[in-house]
């Protein structure tokens, strides 16, 4: 493999500020075999596995039938779900993460509500999954708290007004807890980076709080924002209990479509199922690389 | 010019901590509703009361605590490792173990199955240990990238190559080298890991459903759709328990070699007088 000639002309290159250790000339690259090979088993042999199989038909032949078959209107219509609904919940997550932000880094509030809100992000931002399913379904469900409340102190019955947890924007509600965190976490240090000179400078020449924001501080967040809304994009794509635990296995979303082809719920063509694990890579890998190019980017006034 | 109360700041504080806190408070107070006309703790024993809730936590608990000590053994060597003599290995080492962030549980477990199934080379899915094997290896490969990240921090806070120098003109093998001098180093950063990875893989719900383990993710979803109180007790432990990882691997993240076990948490007293 690619290992044995690069861990060869490592050697030397290693072995700069470090001890010249004896008798292993040739021979360290041997230290890092247990890490590949766990790697080639557990996480890229099985990947390759899924990526020959989507070229595969069911003898074995090579054909390009599952990729086509991606093209039929239920696969079509529930990557079209995904794509929305993670589209929707990292535009608000972006959103009100930047406003947050804003607000508790720049907004001129003591030290520690944004240590609190800092604090609490680390832990929401990990808070997805089941749980986080139920305790919406506690809050805002038909007999949820907050739905009762409403109904009986203030007259709003909202699922009469056509609020429903359990539905497309119901979902995005509930995203937006794991996805607001997640945001404020990873914009911070971009807005940490707004200098204050640059701020000053701007005033100094007469621009208004408006014009500084619109000439300066956006110009230099925009990659930023953008690479942060990438990821929270990547992590709305890759949700699947949270979905289930809330509405079931009804909600086509393009993991839970797979999750029941993998059950045998529905008919089942495993090569069809490795186009959509394809599929789902595909996104996932390209959503990534687009956050790496941004944040290139970013970094250039992060310095 | 320095107003003394930002107002809109302020306003949007407020309104981004309620949407945080309402759901949490809604849910506890759900929670304490089991029993009709007064509030009480049922619901919290009436989970704990339950067999196949210890069972399946048992289960996960000891699942997570596999996947972080085979975790720590294959990265805390190979990270060393690839610091002292394979540094050109490191972007590719790097990739490897941040691919698993664009894989999602759900493909990952795909390809086990297809890959490990009965019918395959490796038939590990054909036995329950096998199987059991394969879980934690999956939740190996699911939090290497943060397993990795905290391992390789930790390294680079302390001079390896010294160390290792030193070690050696003492006697030391390679093997004693790593487990007495290089391992008690970045041990904290190992435990840090520790802590999000068992926050990750304990409610974890994709594997274990599809590999038809009794695991404690399937087991919640279960009971979504059978109880009403119980979800809620359970959701309020949970953001217990994850809050509890998350304090802890800052803690043992920002501790130093040599530091005593707590350290101090100016962080933490202020969060308590707010929560």
């Amino acid at each position: 493999m690619t290992m044995t000639p690069t861990a060869v002309s490592g050697e030397d290159h290693a072995a700069t500020p470090g001890p010249r250790l004896r008798s292993t000339f040739g021979w360290s690259w041997l230290g890092v075999v247990p890490f590949f090979v766990f790697a080639f088993l557990f996480l890229i042999g099985p990947l390759l596995y899924l990526i020959l199989g989507a070229f595969q038909n069911s003898d074995g032949a090579f054909t390009f039938d599952n990729i086509v078959a991606l093209g039929g209107a239920n696969i079509v219509a529930s990557f079209s779900l995904s794509i929305r609904l993670s589209l929707l919940s990292a535009a608000m997550g972006a959103i009100a993460g930047l406003l947050l932000g804003h607000a508790v880094v720049l907004g001129g509030l003591p030290k520690w509500v944004r240590n609190a809100f800092m604090t609490f992000s680390g832990v929401a931002s990990n808070f997805a999954g089941v749980p986080l399913a139920f305790a919406f379904i506690a809050t805002l469900g038909r007999l949820g708290l907050v739905t009762v409340l409403l109904r009986d102190l203030f007259g709003i019955n909202l699922y009469a007004a056509g609020f429903n947890l359990f539905s497309f924007f119901g979902l995005a509600l509930v995203y937006l807890y794991f996805q607001l965190p997640l945001m404020l976490l990873i914009i911070t240090p971009a807005l940490d980076g707004l200098k204050s000179e640059w701020r000053e400078a701007a005033e100094i020449l007469g621009a208004t709080r408006r014009q500084y924001w619109q000439m300066v501080g956006l110009p230099v967040l925009t990659p930023s924002i953008l690479g942060c809304f990438l990821l929270l994009f990547a992590n709305a794509f890759g949700t699947l209990a949270t979905v289930y635990a809330l509405m079931g296995s009804g909600f086509d979303v393009v993991p839970i479509v797979l999750f029941q082809q993998i059950r045998g719920n529905v008919l089942y063509n495993p090569n069809l199922g490795y186009a959509l694990a394809v599929g789902m890579i595909s996104i996932m890998a390209l959503t990534n690389i687009l956050y790496l190019l941004l944040r290139r980017r970013a970094e250039r006034w992060q310095k | 010019m320095k107003r003394s109360i930002p107002i809109l700041p302020a306003i949007t504080a407020i309104v981004a901590a309620s949407y945080f806190l309402v759901p949490l408070f809604a849910t506890f107070y759900f929670s304490l509703k089991m029993t009709r006309g007064t509030l009480s703790f049922a619901s919290y024993q009436s989970v704990f009361q339950s067999d196949e809730f210890l069972a399946t936590l048992g289960y996960s608990t000891l699942a997570s605590l596999a996947a972080i000590v085979m975790g720590a053994v294959i990265i805390v060597p190979t990270a060393y490792w690839v610091r002292l003599k394979l540094p050109k290995l490191r972007p590719l080492v790097e990739f490897i173990s941040l691919l698993p962030l664009i894989i999602p549980a759900v493909v990952l477990v795909f390809g086990y199955i297809r890959l490990f199934g009965s019918n395959s080379y490796l038939p590990m899915t054909s036995t329950d240990h096998g199987t059991n094997l394969l879980l934690v290896f999956g939740y190996v490969i699911m939090s290497m990238p943060y397993m990795y990240r905290a391992v390789d921090n930790g390294m680079a806070a302390i001079d390896i190559s010294t160390l290792t120098e030193a070690a050696q003109s003492l006697g030391a093998s390679r093997l004693r080298t790593i487990a007495t001098v290089i391992f008690p180093n970045v041990r904290a950063s190992i435990i840090a890991g520790s802590f999000l990875t068992f926050s990750i893989s304990l409610g974890e719900f994709v594997l274990p459903s599809l590999l038809n383990r009794p695991a404690f993710g399937p087991y919640l979803v279960q009971l979504g759709q059978d109880r009403a109180y119980e979800p809620a007790a359970l959701a309020i432990m949970s953001f217990g328990f994850t809050w509890g990882c998350m304090v802890l691997m800052q803690a043992f993240a920002n501790k130093k070699p040599g530091q005593g076990v707590l350290p101090r948490l100016p962080f933490l007293s202020r969060k308590e007088r707010r929560a």
